[in-house]
């Protein structure tokens, strides 16, 4: 992360760059407008939609008990972005500050959309997933039908934010997502022994004594609430979601206890990581790290797929 | 004769399609009974709806003579283990940590985890024989280790009574015969109440205290194995010709079904049966 803070097109050494954070004196005065204002909150806001994303994965792959579900996949993150973008093609005049209650509207609705049509006297893992990625995909053509009949100028605005970037992000963006993370991570830590006893099957988990149809959706609101303020702040930033659950199986098991900080701290990793790599592969140009993630995590979704086809 | 479980005019149905209409049937406390009857004959569905994972659509199960309905699911737990057929686990997930979830109904927000968790856990993975497999993944067991660890999850709970739907599917004959010698000597031992669908007769005759055939979601009859066990009921029950003879090593009644096609031993017919 120092190096992130460090590196980009203007360049400042780690040791200037830790000097700077401690508020030591450094040989160049400009160092701390471009660490403290420039850098530190793009790279913040990017760890912290990157633990928003990954818990709320590691929540939905637990409570569904498919390695595939991540927010993109059941939809939620569709479908805040076609709120966003509604709402910037529609209502170009709206000041920015909506834009992150309306992704966060769209995220709900299409959760509560999702689960309301999964519900079937009970609610199966599958089901979930089925009419997520159906829900998605409408969403995610109402959202292209927007862009086409959009104005020039706003819908590359729109192109910009579904692409996921830190771009340009502020002290202003960490204060909105922090006083969501600090709720909803205690919370899924705390819930964190529910998601090992529902892992385990929907009868087993009744016979356990767990009330499996609320606890699911409690966690699913969970869910939805950390990857809908995630992708408010920095757009749809795919795969992470997906990723770093499993990243983070490799290290700590299945147990959710260790589990959720291991992916949280991965996911983080992550977004600043690809943020990094789009700032300097092809600087001056930046690519959004939404893109980064993607190239990466859709191969890997593949790998994934290709894994479980016998499953 | 003490019951563990009641269930009076149970209705149980999936949607709209009924299972099992306006069933009667008292579980014996501290005994071992087994459910027979053909496939889709509802033994599976009357077991969920005697662990109360299914809703009855009317009717009532009694635990401990209290509508289970009016139990918290939690209190349930604490009295009552099921363990459901061919469960699956999360990939990667080791025994211990499986085991570990049967105290889940034990815990709460403000205790987690607590000795005697530890104890019980310890205790059920030494019962089943698991202790030496216990930090092993799940996957990587056979089907036998993997049943015994799903059983122990079960012990682990500590409750009275357990619920199992057949805990022997897709093992080998000599890992049914040690599964059920670890249920038998459960009841024997600790007078825990079993409750088990099982498909092969002959070890249902061997092991149960009572016997329950079922057809159609109507019980055909119950009763001590000796009695409940004639050719007669098998014919109604599964549709087989067959003859009952006593099993030659437990003394229990033992099921010969008769082949339809094959011919019938020379010996056999000489022998004017």
């Amino acid at each position: 992360m120092g190096v992130s803070a460090g590196y980009g097109e203007y360049s400042i050494s780690p040791l200037d760059v830790i000097k700077t954070l401690l508020g030591l004196q450094t040989d160049n005065p400009d160092y701390e407008f471009v660490i403290h204002t420039l850098r530190l909150p793009r790279m913040m806001t990017a760890f912290l939609v990157g633990i928003g994303l990954a818990i709320a994965g590691t929540i939905l792959q637990g409570l569904t008990r498919n390695p595939l579900a991540a927010p993109e996949i059941i939809g939620v993150e569709s479908g805040a972005g076609l709120a966003a973008v509604s709402l910037i093609v529609l209502f170009p005049s709206v000041p920015l500050f909506v834009l992150p209650i309306a992704a966060f509207l769209g995220a709900l609705i299409t959760a509560l959309l999702v689960y309301g049509l999964s519900w079937n006297g009970g609610s199966s893992p599958m089901r979930l997933i089925l009419i997520g990625v159906g829900v998605g995909a409408i969403a995610s053509a109402f959202t292209s039908l927007m862009i086409t009949f959009g104005n020039i100028y706003d819908v590359s605005q729109a192109l910009v934010w579904l692409a996921g970037s830190v771009y340009g992000r502020t002290w202003q963006h960490v204060q909105a997502l922090l006083p969501w993370l600090m709720v909803l991570i205690p919370i899924s830590f705390v819930w964190a022994r529910e998601l090992n006893t529902l892992n385990l099957g929907d009868d087993v988990a009744r016979g356990l004594g767990s009330a499996v149809g609320w606890q699911r959706g409690f966690l699913l609101l969970v869910a939805v609430a950390l990857s809908g303020a995630s992708v408010a702040v920095a757009g749809t930033i795919g795969f992470v979601g997906l990723m770093a659950p499993h990243l983070a199986r490799q290290f700590v098991g299945t147990a959710h206890e260790g589990l959720i900080p291991t992916a949280a701290l991965l996911g983080g990793l992550i977004v600043v990581l690809a943020d990094l790599l789009g700032r300097s592969l092809f600087a001056p140009i930046e690519i959004p790290c939404g893109v980064i993630t993607a190239a990466v995590g859709a191969p890997y979704f593949l790998y994934l797929l290709y894994q479980n086809r016998n499953a | 004769m003490e019951t563990a479980l009641t269930t009076r005019r149970l209705t149980l149905a999936y949607d709209r399609a009924i299972i099992i209409q306006d069933l009667n049937i008292e579980i014996p406390a501290h005994q071992i009974t087994a459910l027979v009857g053909s496939n889709g004959c509802g033994k599976s569905t009357l077991l969920k709806g005697l662990a109360r994972l299914l809703k009855p659509q009317s009717g009532t199960v009694y635990l401990d003579g209290v509508a289970i309905v009016k139990r918290s699911t939690k209190d349930v737990a604490k009295r009552l283990g099921l363990l459901p057929q061919s469960p699956t686990a999360p990939e990667g997930l080791t025994v211990r940590e499986l085991v570990a979830q049967g105290r889940y109904p034990h815990q709460s927000w403000l205790q987690q985890w607590s000795e005697e968790d530890d104890r019980f856990t310890n205790q059920a993975l030494a019962i089943t024989g698991m202790g030496e497999l216990s930090d092993r993944p799940l996957d990587s067991l056979s089907g036998g280790q993997r049943q015994r660890a799903w059983i122990a999850m079960a012990l682990a709970q500590n409750t009275e009574i357990l619920l199992l739907d057949e805990p022997t599917t897709f093992l080998d004959l000599a890992h049914q015969i040690e599964v059920l010698d670890l249920l038998y000597d459960l009841n024997q031992t600790q007078g825990r109440t079993i409750v088990m669908v099982l498909h092969d007769l002959n070890q249902a005759c061997r092991y149960a205290d009572y016997l329950v055939a079922m057809r159609q979601g109507q019980i055909y009859a119950q009763g001590n194995p000796a009695e409940v066990m004639t050719e007669v009921m098998v014919q109604e029950v599964f549709g087989l010709k067959s003859r009952i003879v006593t099993d030659p090593v437990a003394g229990t009644p033992l099921c010969i079904p008769i082949s339809k096609k094959m011919a019938v031993n020379q010996s056999y017919l000489a022998s004017g049966s």
